[in-house]
């Protein structure tokens, strides 16, 4: 079934109406409310939480991390917010321990198989035989903020190898975290600097999109100030006659919200009003489907066989599965054989020990003969003695009483 | 603060008793006379910044002595520090105030906590002040001793990052390293990026955790008790201040109608040397003008003392093993035990062999018994 037609363009005679399309998506999915996940990368008490307190304005509960876990682990908190009638179920994955051991050669290793998780579950989601994907809750990670520290040199060497193990699985917007630190040339130099390494070393960032005339201009202005330098604070202070969230300092008041003092702006603007829908889009359309069709690769799916037929699921399945079953037999066996060897040892060195056992009490009954014997012989010599000493004994009595009146005569003397 | 050398001189007195001045004999002059020495000799002090690169150590140095010691220097990419090991490079300057010389040698340790694995990160650093320990018990065990370089490390300055909790691992372990070898003064670094409560809380939870891991860092002397109630009371805030909270700066702003070393920021300037905005001050005061000799004692008498008495056992009991009899160098030999101890500890020998023979042998008869 071919179409040789070329597409033609029609004009209306009429309003028909169809320009309610978008309305009806719009309305469709704000009653089925939107998720979106962030992951939140960088080291101990560089201000992870806090910018996400400032961020969606809330407080998220939170405890202090310490320096001292052995790993890396993520910690994901799902939230459910609301403005106006728009739902969102936000999810803020943290990752704690980041950068405090003392090797971190393995730090990337947790967050990797996080976000690969994610995907695993939709991609097991998307292969089941009855499947609900519109009820679905998608855990992929949307946007992984980088918090990069504010020393004015350089990215840090983890910096560097983490955003390289993560930039081809999920979007990546760098920010410099704690910038009321650094002065402004500072930090003319430094982003230079960053985007410089980044781009030296392959690691791709998220782009903001600049295909949509709507937003490309604003996109393409934000792109160049990337990374952002934040702040963030929840604490008011009082500068002219309102209440601005800002920090305290002998020297002045750094206003989050003022975007001479910081990009925290922008960082909303951006993430929040204008390219969330974007970065879901990018996670599902790019990042997903790579996995995807990596995952399936290594199953041994292919789109297209030797003789570049295309192949039938159906075919790869069966081989799949049979080759499954092949090996779950022999695994089988190897345990049964397993078992087996291991009780002939165990029942072979009970035998041993049962006749150690045996040797030893034969000995131990054999010296008690022994000390018996040894005791009888030295009661009975002492008996003798004993029968000796009474004759001598009733002996000298004997002998005593036939010479009594001499002693007296003696005494009187 | 102007403090200088803190001595009491006694000027005669001219009264009218004459009792008094024929009781002048004239030895209060002493510490004139060391004054004088000791200016003629000049100062020496090595100090050493150890902390992960990016924490403004060589603009604190910078601001401290007030001269520029790194001009022209190249920072690594974050590409080569992946695997960088830790250097060890010296800077010495002669500097002079008021007729006093001071030669200055700073040891930097570009690298330590910069690869993606610091483990044992800090042992070039305890090498090389090892070394330095080495090579003075050498000079001083030489026989022409006239011109020693002391090369000693006199102070260790680490740079706390302010951006965390506290303490963190790499922090704890570097200290542990160093403490019974060097004076270490830890300090909060870049810290305007911390509020007042926040320095406070960072500060007070660095000191519980340096208590909780046993790190020795350098105490300050009790101050004599004859000292007037101004000098006990900063002495007393002193104390309470530490960790000290620093800001460092390369270039001069202007504030207040002031020319000062300061952070210019659009919100408002930071000054180096304000008193309310960071603790340079007091650290600079309590580094430069009123501990640096103290700090040169505590490394003689007591860190290098102890490498030195651990050397020498060392060698002593490497000589008993090799029998030998003479030492390399100049040692008075320990203290043998007396004759009946001695004849006691033999006793006891030979006894525990005789037993052990025993033993052996109703093992083996027991062996025996069972083959």
């Amino acid at each position: 079934f071919t179409s040789n037609e070329e597409k033609r363009n029609l004009s209306l005679g009429g309003h028909v109406g169809f320009d309610s399309l978008p309305e009806q998506l719009v309305s469709k999915s704000v009653t089925q409310g939107f998720c979106f996940n962030i992951l939140c990368v960088g080291e101990t008490g560089i201000g992870k939480s806090t910018l996400m307190n400032t961020l969606f304005n809330t407080m998220f509960e939170n405890e202090e991390a310490s320096h001292y876990q052995n790993g890396v682990y993520l910690r994901p908190r799902t939230y459910d917010l609301q403005e106006s009638n728009v739902r969102l179920k936000l999810t803020i994955v943290d990752t704690v321990g980041f950068g405090d051991q003392i090797n971190k050669e393995d730090s990337y290793k947790p967050i990797v198989d996080y976000i690969d998780t994610q995907f695993e579950n939709y991609l097991q989601e998307e292969l089941k035989i009855k499947r609900s994907l519109f009820n679905y809750h998608d855990t992929r990670i949307h946007i992984c903020l980088y918090f990069i520290a504010p020393t004015g040199h350089s990215l840090k060497s983890l910096d560097l190898v983490t955003m390289k193990k993560l930039d081809s699985k999920v979007n990546i917007i760098p920010i410099i975290a704690k910038a009321d630190t650094i002065s402004k040339s500072e930090l003319h130099k430094f982003k230079i600097k960053i985007m410089s390494e980044l781009v030296s070393n392959g690691v791709q960032i998220y782009q903001f999109p600049t295909d949509d005339e709507t937003v490309s201009e604003i996109n393409a202005s934000m792109n160049a100030h990337l990374p952002f330098a934040v702040v963030g604070s929840v604490e008011e202070v009082k500068v002219g006659n309102k209440a601005v969230r800002a920090r305290q300092y002998p020297w002045g008041v750094v206003q989050v919200e003022n975007e001479s003092h910081c990009d925290f702006v922008k960082l909303r603007e951006m993430l929040i009003r204008v390219n969330m829908e974007d970065l879901r889009e990018q996670t599902h359309a790019r990042h997903y489907e790579l996995y995807r069709r990596c995952k399936l690769e290594e199953m041994g799916f292919k789109d297209t066989d030797p003789d570049s037929e295309p192949f039938s699921l159906q075919e790869t399945y069966e081989a799949k599965r049979k080759e499954f079953l092949g090996d779950l037999q022999r695994k089988e066996e190897e345990m049964r054989q397993m078992f087996v060897n291991k009780v002939k040892e165990t029942e072979a060195e009970l035998k041993d020990k049962e006749r150690e056992l045996h040797e030893k009490f034969e000995q131990l009954k054999r010296m008690h003969q022994e000390e018996k014997k040894k005791v009888e012989d030295k009661r009975g010599y002492l008996e003798e003695e004993m029968n000796a000493f009474n004759k001598r004994k009733a002996a000298a009595e004997t002998l005593s009483l036939s010479q009594p009146v001499k002693k007296d005569k003696d005494k009187k003397k | 603060m102007t403090s200088n050398i803190r001595y009491k001189s006694r000027i005669p007195v001219k009264t009218e008793d004459s009792i008094e001045e024929k009781q002048y004999v004239g030895f209060a002059t002493l510490p004139n006379q060391v004054h004088r020495k000791s200016v003629k000799k000049g100062f020496d002090f090595t100090l050493m910044v150890a902390g992960e690169s990016g924490m403004g150590k060589s603009t604190l140095v910078n601001s401290l002595f007030l001269t520029d010691l790194y001009k022209d220097r190249k920072l690594l990419n974050a590409e080569e520090r992946i695997n960088q090991t830790v250097e060890i490079i010296k800077h010495t300057v002669d500097i002079e105030e008021k007729g006093v010389k001071l030669k200055l040698t700073i040891v930097d340790t570009p690298g330590f906590g910069d690869a993606v694995n610091n483990n044992e990160c800090w042992k070039p650093i305890t090498d090389y002040i090892d070394q330095q320990f080495e090579q003075y018990f050498r000079d001083e065990s030489g026989l022409n001793r006239k011109n020693i370089q002391d090369n000693r490390v006199h102070c260790c300055l680490y740079f706390i990052p302010p951006f965390g909790h506290g303490l963190r691992p790499v922090d704890v372990e570097f200290m542990k390293a160093l403490h019974e070898k060097v004076n270490i003064i830890p300090l909060i670094a870049k810290a305007d990026c911390l509020t007042p409560n926040e320095i406070k809380k960072l500060k007070d939870r660095i000191r519980e955790e340096i208590d909780k891991f046993g790190i020795k860092v350098y105490q300050f002397p009790e101050c004599d008790s004859d000292e007037d109630e101004e000098f006990k009371q900063l002495d007393k805030e002193l104390k309470e201040c530490t960790p000290f909270a620093v800001i460092g700066s390369n270039t001069v702003v202007e504030a207040r109608g002031q020319r000062v070393r300061g952070r210019l920021y659009p919100w408002g300037i930071v000054e180096v040397e304000n008193q309310s905005h960071c603790d340079f001050v007091k650290l600079r005061n309590m580094l430069i003008r009123s501990h640096m000799h103290d700090l040169k004692d505590v490394t003689c008498d007591v860190h290098y003392e102890n490498y030195r008495a651990q050397c020498i056992q060392e060698m002593t009991s490497k000589l008993a093993q090799d029998n030998r009899m003479e030492s390399p160098i100049p040692i008075l030999p320990l203290s043998t035990p007396d004759v009946d101890t001695e004849k006691l500890i033999k006793m006891k020998d030979e006894e525990l062999k005789r037993m052990q023979e025993m033993l052996n042998k109703m093992q083996q008869q027991m062996h025996d018994k069972e083959q």
